[in-house]
Order: C-alpha cells, then structure tokens, then sequence
C-alpha cells in the first residue's frame, strides 16, 4: 500500500505544480504519451484478432483473449481517461464498484452449470419422455 | 491553531495524499470530490451506472452461453466477409474495432487541444471523432441488415444453432450502436459548440443555465473513450470467445 502511495504522489504533485502557477487547466499532458498509449491499443487489437485468425482454441485462446482485453481495458481508463491522474478519491469511488462486479462474473459463471442441468432436465433429449413419477 | 496562518497566505492548503487523503476527502465539507469539475464526476457516476447495465447484459449473455444445449453458432464464421473471392473470418469486426479505437485517438487529442485553448484543432478533432463513430455505427447496420436478412437470424431463433444467440446479439450490440450513435449526436454539438467560441465566452448551454468551458470536451471524452471500453469487452467475449 506505502508503495502505491508513493508511487501515485509524483502524478498528483505534477497536477498541483500546473495550479500553482496559474489557474487549474485539467488535465493537460505531453502528446507523446497518446500516442504511444494509441499504438499500443492497435498492436493489441490486431493481436486479439491474431488469436482468432490463427485458429488458437483451448485455454490458450481463453487466456489470451482476456489478457489482451483486461490490458486495453486497463490503458484507456488509466491514460485516455486520465484515471492515472486523478485524485485516489474518485479513482476508488469509481474503480471499486466493477470490481466487486467482478465477483458477480464469477459467481454467474460457476451457476451456469446448473442453468444447464436445468435445461437439460425440461428441454433435453431425456425430457420428451415424461419423468417417472414418485409413489 | 492553523488557521492564521492559512488566512495569512491567502492559499488553500494543501491536499493530503494517499490513503490519508482518501479519508480526508471524503469526509470533508461540501464535496468529495476536489480538483474535478462537478460535470465531470457526475458522468463518471453515469459511466459507473451504465457498466452496471451492460454488465448485466454480459453476465446474463455468459450464463446462456454456457447454458445452451444447442450448440452456440461460431461468431467467427458467421461474421465472416467475402472479399476477392476469398472468406476472411471476423473481419468486419476487426475494421470495426480499429474504427473505434482511432475515434478514441481522435477524441483525446481533442481533449488536449482543448485544454490548450487551440479552438481550431479541437473542433477538427472532435469532427473526426464523430465521422469515425458515425462510419462504425453505419458498419454495425451493415452488419444487422446482413444478419437479419441474409442469415436469417431473429431474436428467437437462427438456423445455425442455439437460439439465443440472436437476442444476446441484438440487445448487447443493439445498446452499444445506440450509446454510439448519441455519442456522435453529441460530439457534434460540441464541436458546435467550440467552433462558435461558446466555451471561450462561456457562453450557457442551450437547455441548462451551466457556462461553457472546455473541462465539457474532457467529460465529452470520457463517454465516448467508454463507448470504446465497452467494445472492447464485446469484442473480447462475444466475438472472440
């Protein structure tokens, strides 16, 4: 935690330094890191593609797919919504929330199999014929 | 005793960091939130409201995926294009993502010139932005009319397999195109907007008594890089999976 705090103190003190001298003027950055940040985003768009165009099946797929997608996910937050420079305020008050979502994700994914035994009971194969009847 | 001395300097004092700050913020007077524009903490708490509503979308499309006993029709072939004879898997998608990803590029250059006060570039930037957005959202009709009247694929049923993949389709990409298309009514607005020199006289908005200035292009921003956020999420685990 001390890490990340120290960590976040450099971003934030730069934002202070641009108020001190004159009126705030949001959130203002070097191009450069844009643009870098943009062609980041297309290298990692064109390899998700990748992944689906070379046929990669199994947990590879899975896992690259969401690597690729939590990466991108993750830079335009941080830089193009300028997450990585706002005060730990608002970046918890907005960021926490999906990440308890998360659970939820999870939670859904672990009951789909009883989704499907259900379905399976009334709409399988087995459920043309009527279930045998308890005494 | 502080306070004299903050009397004295004429100075706010300084904000606390880290975790001390956090505490301080949000239990201190009037607002939570400093060193942000109130318009643009509100669409942040509308941008939190909304991943709500397509979470739930994605959570209910995972758990009839995974449900299904009809086997789930290959996103990759069906949304395959035929181009020079030859049959690319997925890549109307794939345009369609580099489309948005551009518009996003676009869009925080915007932002930036914005802030620089530069009221030419601005506004060309927020115009491309809006033309990428409006190409994506004429690729997605393509894309449903394609669907619908050459696939025949219906919210309850399609011939290649499990039935619901047509209203997961419909309702997930339906909301998204939505979001995008009012994303691109509104760029043009403030591209309106700075073009004029409204955000530069400070000038109120047409339906509110709120003056103008360029933090809008940034809260503008921050929709539409989560239009972005959202494709890429769709993209990942509806196409892709």
């Amino acid at each position: 935690m001390a890490h990340a705090e120290g960590h976040h103190t450099p971003a934030a003190a730069h934002g202070h330094a641009a108020a001190g001298g004159h009126k705030i003027e949001g959130q203002q950055h070097p191009l450069g890191i844009y643009f870098k940040i943009w062609g980041l985003l297309f290298v990692l768009s064109a390899a998700s593609y990748a992944v689906d165009y070379f046929h990669v099946q199994g947990y590879l797929r899975w896992g690259l797919i969401l690597v690729f997608m939590l990466l991108k996910a993750g830079l335009i937050v941080a830089v193009f919504m300028h997450m990585l420079w706002e005060r730990l305020a608002m970046v918890y008050a907005i960021l926490l929330p999906p990440i308890l979502l998360m659970t939820l994700v999870w939670i859904g994914a672990g009951e789909a199999d009883y989704t499907f035994f259900t379905r399976n009971t009334f709409f399988g194969p087995a459920a043309a014929a009527p279930p045998a009847k308890h005494p | 005793m502080t306070q004299p001395a903050l009397a004295s300097t004429g100075q706010p004092a300084p904000l606390a960091e880290g975790v001390q700050g956090i505490v301080a913020d949000w239990s201190s007077d009037q607002r939570a939130f400093k060193n942000v524009p109130w318009g643009k903490a509100m669409m942040w708490i509308f941008l939190l409201s909304d991943t709500f509503i397509f979470s739930s979308f994605l959570i209910s499309y995972m758990t009839v995926r995974m449900s299904t006993q009809a086997p789930w029709p290959n996103p990759s072939e069906v949304f395959a294009l035929v181009i020079a004879g030859k049959s690319i898997p997925l890549i109307l998608i794939a345009i369609m993502t580099f489309v948005l990803i551009s518009s996003s590029g676009t869009m925080v250059l915007a932002v930036n010139y914005g802030y620089r006060k530069d009221r030419k570039m601005t506004f060309i930037f927020l115009i491309l932005t809006a033309i990428l957005g409006a190409t994506f959202v004429g690729m997605q009709a393509f894309e449903w009319s394609k669907l619908i009247l050459e696939e025949g694929v219906r919210p309850w049923g399609n011939p290649m397999g499990a039935a619901q993949f047509g209203a997961s389709f419909f309702m997930i990409t339906g909301f998204h195109g939505t979001h995008v298309s009012i994303g691109v009514i509104f760029l043009i607005i403030v591209a309106i907007k700075v073009l004029r020199g409204d955000l530069d006289t400070q000038k109120a908005g047409f339906m509110t008594g709120r003056k103008g200035n360029y933090e809008m292009v940034e809260t503008m921003g921050l929709y539409w890089h989560f239009v972005d956020l959202v494709w890429v999420f769709i993209f990942a685990v509806f196409y892709l999976w």
